[in-house]
């Protein structure tokens, strides 16, 4: 038989596909099915966030976060407030710091269902995803009640939070809380020992330790890997010292070690919302400093001072003392950090975004080489990418 | 919690001698200035030594401070999982000095180092890849600088005589608006207002009068 020349393929995937999760662009040398290199292409959602908030005062720059992790608004905001909080030396009242707190969970649940249900539509599962999205649809009305938003909330501020909570909501939420936990058994139903899923799943795309640790992983993606590390834990921000929970480790590194550390993540969301709403203290929702938050529109109606300090907030806005901090929080995804570069002004200097999703994406070349073409698209779907905080 | 991190960074300026230039803790946290040409072999020694173990790099990126004699800052954020404990380490830098890749070292500074050169145009010697990354193919200019404008230099339309996108230069129906807000919020007794800085000059002293005036 002759000697025959093999050219290996290179494939484009992406960035109009359904498994890409947004606009990835990711070219594949194949050699038939088997992926030999994976060079992703990012970059096709930049908007430039970071140049944009140099230019916009404290209290401008807070919605970019919304637009980054469209999944998860609120976590972003988090780290920016607390960054900007670190910068001006200011304490959030707790009533602030639960409410930032539950909405955090929830943000952390809208963010799992969604990867956990779109993750088993790439692998031949459609039914989860009605389930679940019926279940972040109800989710998002808890946003909207708190900020009028169910997606770009803008509602954590330095200092706090917007506005207090509706009457009513935390009962609601209460009462939701075991609805939510019902709908994770069934989720764990219809996927857990689902023969067809732990087929597209088990062994595939493993990372050791060693190999997350090196690749900057964080988030499910460490914690799958055996790496017992949740920042909520190891280095508490706001309340989260005050409340009982547990971290979910992976033992396999594999994407069902991800898709199960997902799963437990909801319930432990859920215990966190619940003692959230049991041990909701009184009191303000933001600093009473009136050089940062806002007066209210009863005293302005009263007080020349008030009315002064309003103008002046949502003119100028605060000044920041010159320095530099990196804030961090246990985003849904991994470790969302905000690296801020103050100059004394009411801008800032620098802004650094540190997206976790950023760090997964640049090991798939790692983790898919050697996989088939088709556990490729279950490698992205388990990473849990998101375009709007990978590209900024 | 301050003694501890200046601890810290005297132990790594001892074992590294030479090659931390500045250290600070502010913030509660702590900082260290390293010689560029050295980087490598303080990353190398943070991640693997007993006391540091920063075995994560959680970020890298650039910051441009043009009024420096380097202009580029290329910053690293460590984290260590074994003490708990984060570590911010800075080398200045020049347009055309580049600083070594720490690549070898971090396997997660690949794509962060592709970003400072994309938006930076901060050079990285030995990067096995260092292609740009965020910004569209066949960009030109490093975006973040602080003398690229906001707007950027040109748009894109879709020309329909043409079927493709185009690219045009950047028009601007009205200007971009930088409002002065270096004004004192309260306390109006050192600040000169723009336009108004006669006012606030001191009385000139009285010299000898001048004979005759205009004569």
């Amino acid at each position: 038989m002759a000697e025959q020349q093999i050219k290996n393929l290179t494939m484009n995937f992406g960035p109009q596909h359904p498994a890409a999760h947004g606009v990835l662009r990711l070219v594949l040398e194949m050699d038939g099915e088997i992926v030999e290199r994976a060079d992703p292409h990012i970059g096709l959602l930049h908007r430039g966030t970071e140049k944009l908030i140099e230019y916009k005062t404290y209290l401008q720059a807070m919605p970019y976060f919304d637009r980054l992790d469209y999944v998860a608004p609120m976590n972003q905001e988090h780290a920016f407030v607390l960054a900007t909080e670190k910068l001006l030396g200011l304490t959030v009242p707790p009533r602030g710091q639960y409410i930032r707190v539950l909405y955090c969970e929830i943000g952390r649940l809208l963010n799992h269902l969604l990867n956990i249900t779109t993750f088993a539509i790439d692998i031949g599962a459609i039914t989860p995803a009605l389930w679940g999205f019926e279940e972040r649809e109800v989710m998002m009305e808890f946003y909207e009640r708190a900020s009028g938003a169910r997606l770009h909330a803008a509602y954590f501020r330095t200092g706090g939070v917007h506005q207090d909570l509706p009457a009513g909501l935390i009962d609601d939420i209460h009462r939701y809380c075991d609805r939510l936990l019902k709908m994770v058994d069934d989720l764990e139903t219809l996927l857990t020992e689902n023969r067809i899923f732990k087929q597209r799943t088990v062994d595939i795309g493993v990372v050791n330790e060693a190999d997350a640790l090196d690749w900057g992983f964080s988030g499910p993606m460490l914690r799958a890997s055996g790496v017992a590390w949740d920042l909520r834990k190891q280095q508490p921000y706001d309340s989260y010292a005050d409340f009982d929970f547990d971290i979910p480790v992976g033992k396999t590194g594999d994407c069902y070690a991800r898709y199960l550390c997902r799963i437990e993540e909801m319930r432990q969301s859920v215990r966190i919302m619940r003692q959230a709403c049991e041990k909701m203290p009184d009191g303000p929702v933001m600093t009473e400093d009136r050089k940062v938050s806002p007066p209210k529109r009863g005293d302005m109606k009263r007080s020349m001072e008030a009315l002064i300090h309003h103008f002046k907030l949502y003119t100028e806005g605060f000044h920041v003392p010159a320095g530099e901090t990196y804030a961090a929080v246990e985003a849904p995804k991994g470790e969302f950090g905000v690296y801020l570069v103050a100059n004394g002004t009411n801008k800032p200097y620098r802004c650094k975004i540190r997206a976790p999703g950023f760090a997964h994406l640049a090991a798939i070349d790692f983790v898919s080489k050697g996989h088939m073409l088709a556990d490729a698209v279950a490698v992205i779907g388990s990473m849990d990418v998101v375009f709007g905080e990978i590209d900024r | 919690m301050t003694g501890t991190l200046n601890e810290l960074g005297e132990h790594v300026a001892h074992a590294l001698p030479g090659a931390v230039r500045a250290q600070s803790v502010a913030l509660g946290e702590l900082t260290l200035t390293v010689d560029r040409a050295r980087i490598v072999e303080a990353m190398t020694f943070l991640r693997d030594d007993p006391r540091c173990r920063f075995k994560l790099v959680m970020d890298v990126c650039g910051a441009d401070y043009p009024e420096r004699a380097q202009r580029f800052e290329v910053v690293y954020h460590l984290l260590s999982l074994e003490h708990n404990r984060r570590l911010r380490v800075k080398v200045a830098t020049d347009e055309a000095t580049p600083v070594p890749s720490v690549v070898g070292v971090f396997n997660a500074a690949n794509w962060f180092e592709r970003e400072a050169w994309d938006l930076y145009g901060i050079l990285f010697a030995d990067h096995p890849d260092l292609r740009r990354i965020l910004t569209d193919y066949g960009f030109e200019g490093h975006p973040l600088r602080k003398d690229f404008p906001l707007t950027g230099y040109v748009e894109v339309r879709y020309d329909d005589e043409k079927k493709r996108v185009v690219y045009e230069p950047v028009r601007l129906t009205q200007d971009f608006r930088s409002f002065d807000f270096l004004s004192p919020w309260e306390g109006m007794t050192r600040q000169v207002l723009p336009g108004d800085e006669k006012a606030a000059a001191p009385a000139a002293p009285p010299g000898p009068a001048k004979p005759g005036g205009a004569a």
